[in-house]
């Protein structure tokens, strides 16, 4: 392809201690894509979408995210944060900000935005995200639903180019995982480049151009969401999409 | 999108009236507690009537009522002691100014400070310290804070300039105070002469605003992963702490200035702040890395990913979240640095006790009225201890409300 993957990842590897817990990962990402990955817990998944933004630094291997290589340089690694966003299993809100300071603070002391437009773009994200309403409330007043939807304004205030998701429902009440995955949906529509870690294999089915299956550290399956689900060549895979999909 | 949030109108259930309810409730409820009030209600009557007997008729007040003046400034020249009361009435400013802004406790503050100098101003009584002039002064202070009051709720100043201005007042405050040594206006007046309430105040209050910064620092210092910063603040806040205030207070007033040449030897009254500053940081220290150590790690990382470094990540998302965790912690420890500040006396600075206390030995006569002065100046730390106490109730409940942790 002549087009310069946004995301493009080379024989990454990671240890804790004596624990490999990725070892050699390879993955191009293109503009607009929505990858999703999945696999067991301990797989490294988490682990490799938090290497993107280096909230985890990897040992061995090669990323570079929008032509700019991470490395020990700080200011790479600032610039690369301020151009992914990221949205956590558990929120991460501030608590001790307002909804709408959440979501100003970055674009204001980073982006260095004046006051106004900050609050301007938030609004609209809030009225994107179906909640403007809950503007002047204090995260601690919202439902996890709505705090993951806030959380996910946040990272959109920063304008980024890629959307990390770390497993976004996993720690929401089953009643409140539908408006958030809507909500991605939406934005996965709009062109958002985007790597979900989920388990939401409906979620994957519809909006994912492409499917990760890690386990060990290692990715042991990818393709398109049809290949995957009617047509898994490895026996970890078929044996994982039938444990998850049984309910 | 679904939306969970129900809207709900709580009614609540009419709060029964009256004080037979309450007394009902809470006095008679069973036979035990019939039994304990009828007990208690004469023995309470009894000691608040005895109380009541021995400050209004047996006790005898000479010794605190006959010195106003020392014990608010000690030796404090008298022909001078207007710029006590330039400095006062700025405070006074700035309390009515913070009022009309911000109103809760600052309005019982004023209105309680208003009261005080209204009455001590028509007190009908003849005392030398209490003259016309006296009493003009204590009477303007009411309109001096009613015209903070105005400036504050009426006009469109900033807060960061009253932020200021709390700042200013203190700090010009002290220039004032300490005088030029050229000057035909403002003279200047050795701190061997500062006293009483004043030098408590002083103390305390100048502990408490540079202790706060340094503890920060130091609570920082020691989580560093830079070895020496941390080591060096392990070292500093492990040996304060294992070391009596008195030790402290008697190194910085005796070998400190051994140390120092005699042209550079720093004034009492900073070194006994040092002193205190250096007590109070590293107990602050310890309290702040605690509240530090409670910000869940997902607070950081979400401030990274969003593109924030260190320091950003540090000033608006750690710090705010652990100083609120800690902060009855750290008015506690402030309320003992205010109450600590008493220790100066062993080096020689007559703070308000050292005044009371001066003032006992002056007299055999007074000897015999000790249990008054001590009493008075109990009743003194009292009042400014639950002053800060109350600040911080008001404040935690002020956060509380804001939203749920």
């Amino acid at each position: 392809m002549a087009e310069e993957p946004i995301i493009y990842c080379k024989n990454v590897h990671k240890w804790y201690d004596d624990f490999h817990a990725l070892r050699g990962i390879d993955m191009d990402v293109f503009l607009g894509e929505v990858i999703v990955i999945f696999g067991p817990s301990g797989s490294g998944k988490s682990t490799f979408i938090r290497t993107i933004n280096r909230l985890e630094e990897h040992q061995e291997g090669q990323i570079v995210v929008d032509g700019i290589e991470l490395s020990h340089d700080v200011r790479n690694i600032e610039q690369i944060r301020t151009e992914t966003g990221m949205v956590f299993q558990q929120f991460n809100l501030f608590p001790h900000l307002s909804v709408l300071q959440n979501i100003t603070l970055a674009p204001i002391w980073v982006r260095k935005w004046p006051k106004d437009k900050a609050e301007t773009v938030a609004m609209e994200l809030l009225e994107l995200v179906g909640i403007p309403e809950q503007a002047l409330k204090f995260p601690g007043n919202l439902s996890g639903g709505q705090q993951q939807r806030v959380a996910i304004a946040r990272a959109l205030a920063m304008q980024p180019k890629i959307m990390l998701f770390d497993e976004p429902t996993s720690a929401l009440d089953p009643e409140m995982i539908k408006e958030v995955l809507d909500t991605m949906t939406d934005l996965a529509e709009s062109g958002m480049t985007m790597i979900v870690v989920t388990h939401e294999m409906g979620f994957a089915r519809a909006v994912a151009d492409r499917l990760y299956f890690f386990d060990e550290g290692l990715i042991v399956e990818s393709g398109t969401p049809e290949e995957i689900y009617s047509n898994p060549q490895e026996e970890r895979t078929k044996l994982f999409l039938s444990q998850i999909i049984q309910h | 999108m679904v939306n969970i949030a129900i809207e709900q109108d709580h009614i609540r259930p009419p709060q029964p009236p009256g004080l037979i309810k309450w007394i009902k409730e809470n006095l008679f409820s069973s036979i035990f507690n019939t039994v304990l009030t009828i007990l208690l209600i004469p023995l309470i009557s009894y000691l608040l009537f005895a109380v009541f007997r021995w400050v209004f008729f047996a006790a005898e007040w000479r010794a605190v009522t006959q010195f106003p003046l020392l014990y608010a400034v000690g030796q404090y020249p008298r022909d001078q002691i207007w710029r006590v009361g330039i400095i006062l009435s700025g405070l006074f400013l700035f309390l009515g100014i913070s009022w009309g802004r911000w109103g809760g406790l600052l309005k019982s503050i004023s209105f309680t400070a208003g009261l005080i100098m209204l009455v001590t101003s028509l007190l009908p009584v003849q005392h030398p310290a209490l003259d016309l002039n006296m009493r003009l002064y204590l009477g303007s202070n009411l309109l001096t804070i009613l015209v903070g009051y105005l400036l504050g709720s009426k006009t469109a100043i900033k807060n960061t300039h009253i932020f200021i201005g709390w700042l200013l007042v203190p700090v010009c405050g002290i220039v004032l105070l300490a005088g030029f040594e050229a000057s035909e206006l403002i003279p200047d007046v050795s701190t061997t002469l500062w006293g009483g309430l004043l030098v408590t105040i002083l103390l305390a209050a100048g502990g408490i605003l540079l202790s706060f910064p340094l503890g920060i620092a130091l609570a920082f210092g020691r989580r560093s992963s830079l070895p020496v910063v941390s080591a060096f603040s392990t070292v500093f806040i492990e040996t304060i702490r294992g070391v009596p205030l008195v030790t402290i207070l008697f190194m910085f007033s005796i070998i400190l200035a051994l140390f120092l040449p005699v042209e550079s030897r720093i004034d009492r009254l900073v070194r006994a702040l040092m002193a205190v500053t250096v007590f109070s940081a590293a107990y602050s220290a310890e309290n702040i890395r605690g509240g530090l150590q409670a910000v869940p790690l997902g607070q950081i990382e979400a401030a990274k990913a969003l593109g924030m470094g260190n320091f950003k990540t540090t000033i608006f998302i750690v710090l705010p979240q652990a100083l609120r965790a800690v902060l009855p912690a750290i008015v506690g420890q402030f309320i003992s640095l205010f109450k600590d500040t008493t220790l100066v006396v062993i080096i020689g600075i007559n703070d308000f006790l050292g005044i009371g206390r001066s003032i006992i030995n002056s007299d055999p006569e007074f000897v015999q009225m000790r249990t008054e002065v001590y009493i008075f100046m109990a009743v003194v730390y009292w009042i400014f201890s639950y002053l800060m106490s109350l600040a911080s109730r008001r404040m935690e409940a002020a956060m509380g409300t804001s939203n749920n942790m």
